[in-house]
This record gives C-alpha cells, sequence and structure tokens, in this order.
C-alpha cells in the first residue's frame, strides 16, 4: 500500500509541480458507483455482506460503499473497521504508532461475505495483513476485496475482485488518495514522482483527521 | 522511546499515545482470540527481585498476548539467592540477547542503573520506593474509562506517601495530564522534602482526609500501608491509622454524599480493615478490579511501543 504517500503534510502536493491529478472528485464518484453495482452482482444482492474499511481512508470508502448499497438495493449493510497495525510485517522497519480503532459490526463476520475496503493496493502486505487480522475475529464464508486504485508492483499474490482503477505506476512514483471527510483538501488520485516505501504505515495526523 | 524508567520521561503525547494503544488492546482481550503477532521473535524476561502478583502476571500475559516469549525471574530461586550481584545476573541475562528487561527490585533507582548496563529496553515495574510508572498509565487509563479525560479532574492521593512508588509515578502523570493532584498523609508518612516538588509541581498537601472528602473529590487513590517497609515509629497502632487516614464506611458515605461520581482507586494489594475497608473496597464506586483488567491492556502498549518500531532507533 501506498501509505507513506498519506503523510505528506497538506500543502506539499500543491507545492509539487509533478502531482498529476489521475481521478478527480467526479470520477472517484463513478469508481465507488461501479464497485457498489460489482459487488452486488458478483453477490447476487447484498445479503450477507459487511464492508471493512482499512484505515485510514478504506473506512471512509467502505461507508460509501454501503450508502451505495442502500441505495442500488435497499440494503443497510452494516461497515465496520479493521486496523492492522499490530499485524504488519515491517513493525521493525518503521516508528511504532498506536493503532486504530477496530470496529466490528455486531453481526460479527462468521460465515458472512466480507469485502475489505483500502484506497491502494501497492505491494498487497496491508491485505495480508488484514487477512491475519480478520482470521482472529472469526470464520468469514468468503473474503473480497475492493480498492480505489491498484497500482501494480505485488509482493504477494493477492489480486482485487474490485477495482476502481488500474493505474500503472513505476516504482518511483507516489500515488496519493485525498477524500473529503478525511482529507482537508480537494477530493483526488494524483500521481506524482519521488520514492515510495510500500507497506508504510499512514500518519494520520499527518496526513487527514479521521 | 527505548527504556520506560520514570513517569517524568512520558510528555503529555507519549502518555496520551500509550493510553490510545491500551484502549484498542483493551478490545482485543474481549475476543475469543486474543493472540497479536506483534511481538513475534522478541524475548522478555521479567525480573522480580520484589514479590508481586498483578504486576507480573500482567506483564507475563502482555508480552504472551503479543507472541512475545516471556520468561519470568525471581529473586528467590535465581543466583541472586546465591549471592550474585545486580549487574551479573542483568549481565548474564543480557548476554542471552533477550529484547526487554522488566524489572522490579527493591533499591530506588536500580532500573536506571540497569538500563546502563544492558543492550536490551528496561520497563520499571518498581524501584524500592521510587517509581512505577505504568501503574501510574493503568490507573490512569482506569480512571479516564469511568471519568473522562483528566485535565482538571481533582484526584486524592491518600495514605503512606513515604514508601510509595504508586504514589510517585501517579502524581507525575497525573500532573502531565493536567488532573489537580491533592496528597493526604499522616505528618509522619509524608515524605522529607515534598514541599519544594509540590511547590513546583502545583500538588496539594494536607493531613485531614475528612476535608478533602467532603470537598468532593472526582477520583480517590488510597495507598497501602506498606508494612514490610516500615521499622516502627510512623503511627502509634494500625487502628489509630484506620481512625485518622483509613476509607472507612463513614468516609466512604461523605464522599458519595459530596460527590456521587466520585471513584475509588487501590493499586493492591489491599490491607483491607486498614487502609480501606470492605464496604469501600467492594463498593460499585471502586475500581480496584478494573485497574487490575487496564493492567494488562497498559502492559502491551508500553511493550508494543518499545519493542515494535524500528530497530535502530534512537
Amino acid at each position: 500500500m501506498t501509505r507513506a504517500d498519506d503523510t505528506l503534510p497538506p500543502g506539499a502536493l500543491e507545492a509539487s509541480a509533478t502531482a498529476r491529478t489521475v481521478m478527480s472528485e467526479p470520477d472517484i464518484s463513478r469508481a465507488l458507483r461501479r464497485i457498489a453495482h460489482e459487488i452486488v452482482e458478483r453477490n447476487k444482492g447484498a445479503h450477507d455482506l459487511v464492508l471493512l474499511g482499512i484505515p485510514t481512508r478504506g473506512v471512509e470508502l467502505a461507508r460509501r460503499l454501503s450508502e451505495l448499497l442502500l441505495e442500488i438495493e435497499g440494503v443497510e449493510v452494516p461497515v465496520g473497521d479493521l486496523d492492522i497495525t499490530m499485524f504488519r510485517d515491517d513493525l521493525r522497519h518503521q516508528p511504532t504508532r498506536a493503532p486504530m480503532p477496530t470496529r466490528i459490526p455486531s453481526s460479527g463476520v462468521d460465515d458472512r461475505i466480507v469485502v475489505l475496503v483500502d484506497d491502494v493496493l501497492y505491494s498487497g502486505r496491508t491485505i495480508r495483513a488484514a487477512l491475519d487480522a480478520l482470521s482472529d475475529l472469526g470464520r468469514p464464508r468468503a473474503v473480497r476485496l475492493a480498492v480505489l486504485v491498484d497500482r501494480g508492483h505485488r509482493e504477494l499474490p493477492i489480486r482485487a475482485d474490485h477495482v476502481g482503477k488500474n493505474l500503472p505506476t513505476a516504482h518511483t512514483e507516489r500515488v496519493m488518495v485525498r477524500l473529503s471527510g478525511v482529507d482537508d483538501t480537494p477530493e483526488s488520485v494524483t500521481i506524482a514522482s519521488g520514492e515510495t516505501r510500500a507497506g508504510s504505515p499512514s500518519t494520520p495526523a499527518a496526513g487527514g483527521h479521521r | 522511546m527505548r527504556h520506560l524508567l520514570s513517569s517524568a520521561d512520558l510528555s503529555r503525547d507519549d502518555v496520551r499515545m500509550l493510553l490510545a494503544t491500551a484502549a484498542e488492546m483493551h478490545e482485543v482481550q474481549r475476543r475469543d482470540v486474543k493472540k497479536l503477532p506483534t511481538l513475534r521473535g522478541r524475548t522478555i524476561i521479567n525480573l522480580f527481585f520484589e514479590d508481586s502478583t498483578r504486576t507480573r502476571s500482567s506483564f507475563e500475559i502482555a508480552g504472551k498476548w503479543m507472541s512475545a516469549d516471556t520468561i519470568n525471574i525471581t529473586g528467590k530461586g535465581s543466583s541472586a539467592s546465591k549471592g550474585e550481584s545486580l549487574r551479573d545476573t542483568v549481565m548474564t541475562i543480557d548476554a542471552m540477547s533477550v529484547d526487554c528487561v522488566v524489572i522490579r527490585h527493591m533499591a530506588s533507582g536500580a532500573a536506571h542503573q540497569v538500563s546502563q548496563w544492558v543492550d536490551a529496553s528496561v520497563v520499571n515495574a518498581g524501584d524500592g520506593t521510587h517509581e512505577h510508572p505504568t501503574q501510574a498509565l493503568l490507573d490512569a487509563y482506569t480512571m479516564e474509562q469511568r471519568l473522562g479525560p483528566l485535565a482538571g479532574r481533582r484526584v486524592a492521593i491518600v495514605g503512606d506517601l513515604t514508601h510509595s512508588r504508586v504514589f510517585r509515578s501517579n502524581a507525575i502523570t497525573l500532573r502531565t495530564l493536567g488532573a489537580d493532584v491533592t496528597l493526604v498523609a499522616p505528618p509522619t508518612l509524608m515524605p522529607s522534602g515534598i514541599g519544594a516538588w509540590a511547590a513546583a509541581d502545583g500538588l496539594h498537601l494536607t493531613d485531614d482526609l475528612d476535608e478533602v472528602l467532603a470537598s468532593g473529590p472526582d477520583a480517590v487513590m488510597m495507598l497501602r500501608v506498606q508494612r514490610e517497609r516500615m521499622s516502627g515509629g510512623f503511627f502509634p497502632t494500625p487502628r489509630e491509622y484506620t481512625v485518622g487516614f483509613g476509607l472507612t464506611r463513614d468516609r466512604l458515605r461523605a464522599l458519595t454524599d459530596a460527590n456521587g461520581e466520585a471513584v475509588i482507586c487501590h493499586p493492591g494489594p489491599m490491607n483491607r480493615g486498614l487502609e480501606i475497608s470492605a464496604d469501600a473496597a467492594d463498593a460499585a464506586q471502586s475500581l480496584v478490579l478494573d485497574q487490575v483488567s487496564a493492567g494488562v491492556a497498559v502492559r502491551m502498549a508500553v511493550l508494543y511501543h518499545l519493542l515494535a518500531g524500528e530497530e535502530d532507533a534512537a
């Protein structure tokens, strides 16, 4: 995941002349709507679904998907947050940060179809950690993955079921997702040059506040 | 953070981060699967030269729930009882390349001294009459669970201040969080030289418990009378101590009359009938068991922040 991207202070984006916008606000909204339709199609309805967002921005995306599913199918899909901090495999290479809340809907995840939601899929290590975290919480019937952006460069055999946009990138580029409700800056997905450390956790204090 | 030796080493941000982490760890305790992989491959030694039930077991559980290997060494039954010096004991342990030493020792400053000798992270789990920082964190955590943020809240710490490391760490952490702290003790158990500290840190001193309770503090922390550290002469009889400074049934009523929301803490082990009556210890206002439950979560948070981060962190 491109979490290191999130640590850019607000304003850094404007300062970087090389940043280019690849998804605007309406693009993001259309992509989410399509993902919501795909989830329903794949699931043949919205029954038994649980959406689990991975902090920070996955939580906001999961909440939006749940609203869209209510609109499309008229079914209230439970939403939760799944923090993966304690499950990372790179803890020893990062300064520690306080874990974010994990909130599992009261219906639980046992025998449900869990859809993990995150902003950017990169190395796949965040999703590996999320799968581990999930297995401590119960046994879902199936786990699917929805991401806003897939930027490639997987380091593990993991793929997304629902992708907002496939974005070919170089390792030397950074992908930044800004969402209203999380960030102060306008909603966008941008790409800029500059090394990214895959799997670096975001610091909400520097990126966007929840 | 490399060591946790004194509550004074923790800034307000550090305390807030540890308490926020502890809250998430507390959630983990309610799950069926309590194991996190966070400290896999790390080794933690609990080196206890003094007796302990809750501190040692909660450090051990905290380490195990985060998948660290935890080993307990007690003074009795170790080579220390054959006359080995503290330095030789910890150097021996350090030579086994452990990652963390949790130490309790009867000498004030022992944890600080050990931290100079070893490469491992050192956690002070109580050094003589000096400090017990994780106890202060769990007390703050427990009180905040019931009272909300402690800034501006009034906390009274009552009892044997002279021999209490719990009081020293608590006074520091509570001030760090912005609470208003009143210290209550008989003059013989008020530490010498506390006046300067109290003046510098804004602590209130008194020997009138009834007056303090009548003012309706938000929390009352009763300290254990540490008879093992006393060589007599601090108070005439236990009965007289109870009359002046015990949280009796009548004083419990006075407290709840003055502030219905007030809570009661005790770091344990309790001398029932001496500094705290059974009525107070088992009252709805008592947080004694919540404190024990929080102990594991807080110690998980401490171990996480000491051990999980960058290997070459400063």
